[in-house]
């Protein structure tokens, strides 16, 4: 009875909160702000079939080898695994420096990416090259713990050596629409990042509709993050092409207001290098040619590297590939 | 009122689907009297590709059925062809078959399956074997499937000629691509139909329709396939297909046996397939000074 009782209430109070003329603004007017207005709604359809057409653009060789070369060198290279040891963080680190040693003039990757535990260990491992170190923190993957917990979590991560955090939103208190909560607790961890730069997971497989994905982007964007990011990994689905482009049009869109550029990381679920290819193209027909470094759009992934390699060899040998002869990830 | 005859579009068969080839391209095949049978998908080396796909995902989980249970789903392939065998019949007499032949084709291929069903649970017995060596130790040879096996059916038959290559293959838990018969191609995909509906896991059977000069090289030359079995005897095509085998050194294994004969059918023809595992497990000297184990 009770809970009748309060789903009435809250049923009667939202009604007040809807008759309440809104105080609404143009959604691209440069004091939009996630806290007060509407984000700009998704068209779900629309996007749907955009991202189709993306992904039968057809990509000549040429381009298609550099493409490949790229994607390599905007690979976070990752290991999320309770069962991670020191010994396979440094054999990943190791990965990541030489991604083919029988084929020279491939790019590095551009990151790895682990536990904040592992930070110190990655962090000697690739000592001497151009990759970075990524950590996640904010009790990943859940973030079901205190504020206090996340900071602590991320100075850890920062004061160990990682270039970049990848923390998590809480998107239980999203759900429940306590956007303020989130935007602090963003705003929070990015002090505490100090140099580094953040990147924020959405967890987008948790938000279920692209109108929470788009929301969630804004106010992450809003509250200082340097990367949008679509997933941990964890949770199905991951990264998807729908997804992604959402939080590129918020990144666009933020650029067209501020001027200011905002990375993205899809992560979690693209394996091949076909499906990356359609990602530079998508980022190339959104964002335009400024976003296409690993310094504006990064893959989180783990067995895309070995199937971009194979796909380059078979480029260059007109044979097909087996995993047999690339290094197990 | 007269009706309109639905006609069946033949596809090829990759990963427990029906798709066209990516090619988008096919060609036709005619009877004896030039009337034309049937727009087949002319498949491409990407076709070859998915196929290949196909069968490594599903190569683990096969291998590791047990024995018996491969055995079960040989015999629901068998259990299913008979249920079919007056569309076989019908197909092999359009394709230039007499019926009498025909109706021998199809109890073979049946007799056939229940046969290599039979050999699932046996043949490790038999192919395996406890070595005497001349130290303490235990010693053992075990027989393992070799992995993707990509099959060229014989030209010359439409149902026999393949199943013969196939079913020793998946008995001994290989997963395979095959490549029809280029000018009798029907029964190919009407066995995928079978496949389909036996409890054989997806990609365990893959099945391109094509142009052999064309698909022959990357069915030889991938890199994942790890051995090549080839039923005819065209020297030519036989030179190219070890010659493509050489980079990741496949088996290759080549038959020119009359399939229609009740013989063509061998414990053997599993062993080609199999790759042999010796383990060295120390042990104390047992039975005295002299015995090696």
């Amino acid at each position: 009875m009770a809970a009748f009782l309060l789903s009435f209430s809250y049923l009667f109070l939202s009604l007040i909160l809807l008759k309440k003329p809104m105080n609404k603004l143009k959604p691209f007017s440069s004091d939009f702000d996630p806290l007060r207005h509407e984000s700009p709604s998704v068209d779900k359809v629309g996007v749907e079939e955009r991202v189709a057409r993306i992904q039968t653009r057809s990509i000549k060789n040429e381009s298609k080898i550099q493409g490949l070369k790229l994607v390599l060198n905007m690979i976070d290279l990752t290991t999320l695994e309770g069962k991670d040891t020191p010994g396979k963080v440094k054999q990943m680190c190791y990965k990541a420096m030489h991604l083919l040693d029988a084929h020279p003039g491939l790019p590095a990757t551009a990151a790895v990416c682990v536990y904040p535990s592992m930070v110190g260990i990655a962090k000697a491992a690739v000592k001497g090259s151009d990759v970075k170190i990524a950590s996640v923190s904010t009790a990943f993957p859940s973030g079901q713990a205190p504020l206090n917990v996340k900071l602590d979590d991320t100075r850890f991560a920062v004061e160990n050596g990682a270039d970049e955090i990848d923390m998590v939103i809480s998107r239980g208190k999203f759900l429940s629409g306590e956007y303020q909560f989130v935007f602090d607790e963003i705003a929070a961890i990015k002090e505490a990042c100090g140099k580094a730069r953040l990147k924020v997971i959405l967890e987008t497989g948790e938000l279920v509709t692209l109108d929470n994905v788009r929301k969630a982007s804004d106010i992450a964007i809003h509250a200082g993050a340097d990367f949008i990011k679509t997933s941990t990994g964890k949770i199905q689905p991951a990264a998807t092409m729908q997804v992604t482009y959402t939080m590129l049009m918020a990144i666009k869109d933020h650029y067209d207001r501020t001027g200011v550029m905002i990375g993205m990381k899809p992560a979690g679920g693209i394996s091949t290098a076909k499906a990356a290819l359609h990602y530079l193209v998508m980022v190339k027909e959104t964002l335009g040619d400024a976003w296409l470094s690993n310094e504006w759009f990064r893959f989180g992934a783990s067995s895309l590297a070995n199937d971009v390699l194979m796909q380059i060899i078979k480029m260059e040998t007109g044979v097909y590939q087996s995993s047999d002869y690339f290094s197990i990830d | 009122m007269s009706r309109l005859e639905i006609l069946k579009t033949y596809k090829i068969y990759i990963g427990g689907q029906f798709p066209r080839t990516e090619s988008g391209r096919y060609y036709q095949i005619q009877d004896g009297k030039g009337k034309v049978i049937g727009n087949i998908c002319m498949s491409s080396k990407k076709d070859v590709r998915n196929a290949v796909s196909a069968a490594r995902k599903t190569f683990g989980g096969w291998a590791e059925r047990s024995a018996f249970n491969r055995s079960q789903i040989l015999y629901r392939i068998a259990e299913m062809l008979e249920g079919r065998r007056d569309q076989f019949i019908n197909e092999l007499m359009i394709q230039g078959s007499s019926k009498a032949n025909a109706e021998k084709e199809i109890d073979l291929t049946i007799d056939r399956t229940v046969y290599y069903a039979g050999w699932c649970d046996k043949y490790q017995q038999l192919l395996s074997s406890v070595n005497p060596v001349s130290s303490a130790h235990f010693n053992f040879s075990v027989v393992e499937p070799t992995g993707v096996v990509s099959i060229i059916a014989d030209e010359n038959s439409s149902l026999i000629g393949m199943i013969s290559l196939i079913l020793p293959a998946i008995a001994g838990g290989n997963t395979c691509v095959v490549l029809a018969s280029e000018k009798l191609p029907l029964c190919s995909i009407t066995f995928a139909e079978v496949l389909n509906t036996s409890d054989l896991p997806a990609g365990v059977v893959n099945i391109v329709t094509g142009k052999r000069a064309e698909l022959i090289e990357p069915m030889g030359n991938h890199m994942d396939v790890n051995a090549t079995v080839y039923s005819g005897s065209n020297a030519d095509e036989i030179k190219k297909l070890k010659e493509l085998a050489v980079q990741n050194v496949k088996r290759v294994k080549t038959y020119n046996k009359k399939w229609m004969n009740e013989e063509s059918q061998d414990l053997y023809m599993i062993s080609d397939l199999q790759e042999v595992k010796t383990t060295w497990h120390p042990i104390e000297n047992i039975g005295g000074a002299t015995s090696s184990y």
